[in-house]
Order: structure tokens, then sequence, then C-alpha cells
């Protein structure tokens, strides 16, 4: 059990940020906000330097695609405070046409090669980062795989053709 | 009494203290009993293969004693595993580094095809970006398929012409997948 209970980590975060974080709901007792591009870096800097809170651990970020969403692309915070023994969600929704979202590299080192990943698996640029370049996979690589409109199977596969079982 | 085999002599012309034959058929049968291989394991299949190596199936009564680390004096490439894409440039780099004449052996389901990974990051089948003379299937192979494999490559080796890496056709294989 955690030192503080959600509703605590809410009203400190309340103080603050009223009506720029929405509470998306609590699955298995992980408190899930939402928030927005503007708010997101101020978001994340004072979770980490509240002396109550201290969320000084990111946890890891990474990506979501809702196809059928208008905003495509929901980035997903994960941060643990160690001290506390809590956890919490935060999530940003962008557009998927033109992702773009502040860096965390300022706040955490640990958020370059996260940062890089998502963007190596969903085209989310980072704003403000060091480095953004791929991190996984080859170099020459143009599409961004984990986006529901990329191809499960490999098209260069020819044993797997359609006539081959009869369809 | 020994139960030693040793490999018998090519067709040729046999008299009282003289053998003749072929120049193709000495190296062919030299080559062939003395293949380097360099084996190249990335996964499951390669453990097949320690096994192959090892005292039970014995890789090296078949004269591949000699297991070359190093792809400079390698005859043979051995791909056993997954190849993922990024690993691509590497196993295309090792097979430029081998001198000619060199073989291609692809062990597997993965290298031979890609195998149950068909996804964004495996490489589907080694033969996208190196020639390769003999396909082991299986997932993995038992080490008497990767024997049997291994002896469809000697079978080449003996057979193989020693002009064969100078023809226009084994020049436009390599060209194909531009080697040169």
């Amino acid at each position: 059990m955690g030192k503080i209970t959600n509703e605590e980590v809410l009203n400190n975060i309340a103080t603050q940020f009223t009506d720029k974080v929405t509470v998306v709901g609590e699955p298995f007792g992980l408190l899930t906000l939402q928030t927005s591009t503007e708010t997101i870096t101020d978001l994340l800097s004072f979770l980490k330097s509240s002396p109550v809170l201290q969320f000084i651990y990111l946890t890891d970020i990474t990506a979501v695609h809702y196809p059928e969403q208008e905003l495509t692309i929901g980035v997903v915070y994960h941060l643990h405070s160690l001290v506390n023994n809590v956890r919490v969600r935060i999530k940003v929704f962008i557009d998927g046409d033109n992702c773009h979202i502040p860096t965390a590299t300022n706040l955490w080192n640990g958020a370059n090669w996260m940062e890089r990943e998502t963007y190596d698996y969903f085209g989310v640029i980072f704003d403000g980062h060091p480095d953004l370049r791929r991190i996984l996979n080859v170099d020459d690589m143009t599409a961004f795989p984990m986006r529901k409109e990329f191809p499960l199977e490999d098209p260069n596969r020819v044993d797997k053709k359609d006539y081959f079982f009869g369809r | 009494m020994s139960d030693i085999q040793i490999v018998g002599a090519p067709a040729g012309v046999e008299g009282s203290g003289f053998f003749a034959t072929s120049l193709d058929k000495a190296v062919g049968l030299a080559r062939a009993n003395s293949l380097w291989p360099l084996p190249f394991a990335t996964s499951c299949c390669g453990i097949e293969f320690m096994a192959t190596m090892a005292s039970h199936y014995d890789l090296s009564r078949f004269g591949a004693e000699r297991l070359s680390f190093s792809p400079r004096q390698a005859d043979l490439l051995m791909v056993m595993g997954t190849i993922a894409k990024k690993m691509g440039p590497v196993l295309r780099q090792v097979y430029l580094q081998m001198a000619e004449p060199r073989w291609v052996i692809a062990v597997g389901a993965c290298a031979s095809s890609g195998g149950i990974f068909d996804t964004y990051s495996v490489l589907q089948g080694i033969d996208e970006i190196i020639p390769v003379d003999v396909y082991v299937p299986g997932c993995p192979p038992r080490p008497e398929a990767i024997i049997d494999g291994f002896m469809h490559i000697q079978e080449l080796v003996k057979t193989e012409s020693t002009r064969r890496r100078e023809t226009p056709e084994y020049q436009k294989l390599l060209a194909s997948y531009g080697i040169q």
C-alpha cells in the first residue's frame, strides 16, 4: 500500500492544475490522468519536484494508436514515487499527422531512449530531444511499425499468398 | 583391427604404380572432406548445431573438425537462427569477407524463410541478401537434418568444377545480390 492515497495525489495536483488535468479513471488502483501538450512539461516537472508527491522515477514513456479517434496518438507517461510507493499514469492525445510533444529529457535523462523508442514505433516527435533518431529498427526504415495502418505481416513474403491456400 | 574408413578414390585410370584422374575431381575430393564451417548461430538452431558438433553426432567425421570463427579462413557459412533486419548487414559483411570458394547453408525455418517471425523486424530468409546453396527445413532441425544438409554441401563441393566461380552464371548470381 502506498503512503499517500490517489485522492491526496489528486488534491495536490488540483492546487496548480485545476482545469488543465482531467481524471480518466483508476483501473486497478492506478490513477490515470489526461492533459494537453501545453501542460505536460509543467505537470511532469511539478510531480517530480513536489516535496509531498516526489514522483522522481520515470517508469516509461510509450504511445498508443487509436485510428478511430480524432486525436489518434496517445502518449502515455508512467511515473513512480519511490518514496510514497505510488504510481500515476498520464495520457496526452495528439494529432497523428502532426505529432509534436515537448520532450521530458530535461527532467529525466532516462527519457532519452524512451522517447527515441516511441518515435521509432509511432513517429511521435519530441520537441527539444537532443538526438531523436531510431533506436531499435533499421535506420533506413521509412514507416512507423506500431501504427495500425502498418501491415502486420511482411509484404515481401511469397509463401503465404492466398492462392497457396485456395483463397 | 582399425575400423577407420577413408574416402574412396574418385573415378580415374589406374595401373601398376600410377593413378590418373582429373584435377577437378582431386581438388573437389580434398575440399569436400576438409570444409571449414563458420557457424553463424543466433538462436535455437544454434543449440542444435552444438549437439551436431559434439561427440554424439560428431560433424568432425565429415572432415569439418575445424570450426572457423574468422570468415577469412572459412569455406562454409552456416546460418542458424532468426536473422533480424538489423543483423542483415552484419551477415552480409561476414559473407563478403569469406574468400572464394564459399558455400552457404541456411539451417532452419527462420534462416530459410523468416519462419514464424513474419514481422517488420525480421529478415524473411537470408537469401534476400546473400546466395544460399542448401536449405535445411525444421524448427529447429534435428542434428541428423543438419548433417544431411552438410552432406548435400559436400556433394556440391565434390562435383563443382574449379572454374565454376569464373563462369558468367555465377558472376550474374553475385551481381543480382549486388556483390562484386
